[in-house]
């Protein structure tokens, strides 16, 4: 009898330990899904460690050194000089850690926003459904730029608006997906039994159903997160949100274009690390739907 | 078929009446006092009260609402705080050339996004697909802005064949505005060197903003293909006997690109949000640098004119495609 019951557990470990392998191995199949993998951490790693050692870390400050303005790119100056004679390799690499908490920040926020409307009103149906749907399908009728640029005018300029402007553009997709799952497993056994043996409705959505539609959420996320860190930097380049001195990669941009052509370096550097985080976000989170979702491979 | 359509125009009434409550409420319930901000920092409360008076600023938020409505109903989109001028009179001057600049990124993005993907879907796992797919992820995650940026790098300042931006020369005259799209109307007015400077003024811009929506539909194409090869007929007429060319060219491709259309669609609207930071990079006059410049200078009523507008443009465009899809496939028609 003993026996039976040690192998019950340790078989649903191993069960599990199985398919997380048989992801693995399908993760590693695809070499494009490794390749975003290396470029995240890497840039996970620049984000953390890089700020510290910066050739110039006064020039990620404010500070400006007028006696070395516009030097190309050399090998004293990686990326070379802006037109306050800053080190552009600093202010590229000390961005890279604000364009990834903000992305972050906007996508966790949006989750949570939009698991919470979805949870509710796929759990609750009826009127409360209706409503919270209603209202997600209007705010999926104005494109997510456009609303974001609306919401960051009315609530002002700075960092933290800005995040809170995206996230706000940004929870109607997750609103339509969690519902969508909710939906669907509250119909599942285990919410009955549940049910049965008198568990609140608070505690079967947010004990039983929602751990179960975790793994689409975390799919959404790592897709999305490249085009927050996208959305972020358009908003830096239009000219709301993070505000300098604070290097931020599409707010360099903006001001580099007025020194174009002759001072390419200045554009070209901030616009290729957007293009790379956006990138390796793009193809991780591709390799991750394909290890997660097998439904949604093709 | 005729009350189909009148089904969902109707239906359109309730989305428009939530689309106007979202942006006033955008507008007017977060924090933040439109009033301040263009009195400036050295208005006196006397100022502020009079500015807010004379924009019905100071009366209870729900008649506010009530005003904007009555006032969007008869044409009167507010006027910016700043210039003082009709949002409606300026959205009728800018929307022309945004709805010329989508457009035209459209075409491109399906004239040569279709091919692209049915050839990719053809030669799946092979050199072709391989490319394809590499470029359109590469393409999605460009961001528009630096690509503009670098276009006009390479062709407008290094080998100079194409202007930086405008839409048009400033020292040039224009044709007659009749549709207000300046490739129309210059060869309406029969006049081909205008067509000709419109167009150059036009390549840059459209092709920054076509790429996104070229990648999604070279995929979406491609995966659509797939799909179409491996039904039955495509089996049974390749047992007729029939070349593969013929079958790809008249039967997978129709069938493939039905399930495109709704992409388009819905990338129609996209397109209008992504056209603002194409539009402040080439200086294009349309309703994105509008936007952008009105929201530099939190100027709240063109913010709104321009996100309502684009709202219901993206709402009626969702319609038609819907009224399309009915078209095309009987069976929706029933539902």
């Amino acid at each position: 009898m003993t026996a039976g019951v040690d192998t019950a557990p340790s078989g649903a470990l191993s069960a599990r330990w199985q398919n997380a392998r048989r992801g693995l191995y399908r993760f590693r199949q695809s070499w494009l899904s490794v390749v975003g993998l290396a470029i995240v951490l890497f840039l996970i790693l620049v984000a953390l460690v890089g700020p510290a050692f910066v050739p110039h870390p006064e020039h990620v400050t404010g500070s400006v050194s007028t006696g070395t303005r516009f030097r190309p790119p050399s090998a004293q100056w990686w990326f070379g000089t802006n037109e306050l004679g800053q080190d552009v390799f600093s202010l590229v690499v000390a961005g890279s850690r604000i364009s990834l908490l903000a992305g972050l920040a906007v996508v966790v926020l949006g989750t949570v926003i939009g698991t919470l409307v979805g949870a509710v009103a796929g759990f609750a149906g009826g009127w409360t459904d209706e409503v919270l749907m209603r209202v997600t399908d209007l705010t999926l009728t104005i494109p997510s730029l456009i609303l974001a640029m609306a919401i960051a005018a009315a609530l002002g300029p700075g960092t933290t608006n800005m995040i809170l402007a995206v996230a706000l553009s940004w929870w109607p997709g997750y609103a339509r997906l969690v519902r969508g799952e909710v939906l669907a497993k509250k119909e599942e056994v285990f919410v009955q039994a549940a049910r049965a043996v008198g568990a609140s409705p608070a505690r079967i959505l947010f004990r039983h159903v929602l751990p179960n539609v975790v793994s689409p959420v975390i799919v959404k996320m790592s897709l999305d997160m490249g085009f927050a860190i996208l959305t972020i930097a358009a908003l830096g380049f239009i000219g709301i949100g993070v505000r300098p001195p604070t290097p931020e990669w599409g707010s360099l941009l903006a001001v580099a274009r007025n020194y174009m052509p002759d001072v390419w370096w200045t554009a070209i550097f901030p616009g290729a690390a957007i293009f790379l985080a956006v990138f390796g976000f793009n193809l991780l989170g591709d390799g991750l739907r394909d290890v997660l979702d097998p439904k949604a491979r093709r | 078929m005729i009350a189909y359509v009148l089904r969902r125009v109707l239906l359109l009434v309730p989305v428009l009446v939530g689309l106007s409550m979202l942006v006033f409420a955008i507008a007017r319930l977060l924090p933040g006092d439109p009033v301040k901000l263009a009195a400036g920092p050295q208005a006196t409360a006397a100022e502020i009260a009079g500015l807010a008076r004379e924009f019905g600023l100071d009366r209870p938020i729900p008649l506010q609402y009530v005003d904007y409505v009555t006032g969007l109903l008869q044409g009167d989109w507010g006027r910016s705080i700043l210039t003082r001028r009709p949002v409606a009179d300026d959205l009728a001057v800018f929307l022309p050339a945004t709805l010329e600049l989508v457009i035209a990124a459209m075409a491109l993005a399906i004239v040569v996004g279709i091919p692209v993907g049915l050839m990719a879907g053809v030669f799946r796992d092979r050199w072709p697909d391989y490319l394809s797919r590499v470029l359109s992820l590469g393409a999605v995650s460009l961001p528009r802005f630096f690509l503009g940026l670098l276009l006009q790098l390479c062709f407008a300042m290094w080998l100079a064949w194409l202007p930086l931006g405008g839409r048009f020369p400033l020292i040039e005259i224009p044709p007659p505005v009749v549709t207000g799209f300046l490739t129309v109307d210059s060869l309406v007015a029969g006049d081909p060197a205008a067509f000709s400077l419109s167009l150059q003024h036009l390549i840059l811009p459209a092709l920054a903003l076509s790429l996104n929506p070229l990648a999604t539909i070279t995929r979406m194409m491609r995966s659509a293909t797939i799909e179409v090869l491996q039904q039955d007929y495509v089996l049974t007429e390749r047992a007729l006997g029939l070349s593969f060319p013929l079958i790809v060219f008249k039967y997978v491709l129709r069938n493939a690109m039905s399930s495109s259309l709704t992409v388009i669609g819905l990338y129609f609207g996209w397109l209008l949000g992504g056209t603002v930071l194409v539009e402040t990079v080439f200086d294009w006059p349309g309703i994105g640098l509008y936007a952008t410049k009105s929201i530099v200078t939190q100027d709240f009523m063109p913010i709104m004119g321009v996100t309502l507008c684009i709202g219901v443009i993206f709402v009626t465009i969702n319609l038609l495609i819907d009224l399309l899809y009915g078209l095309v496939n009987p069976k929706v028609r029933y539902e």
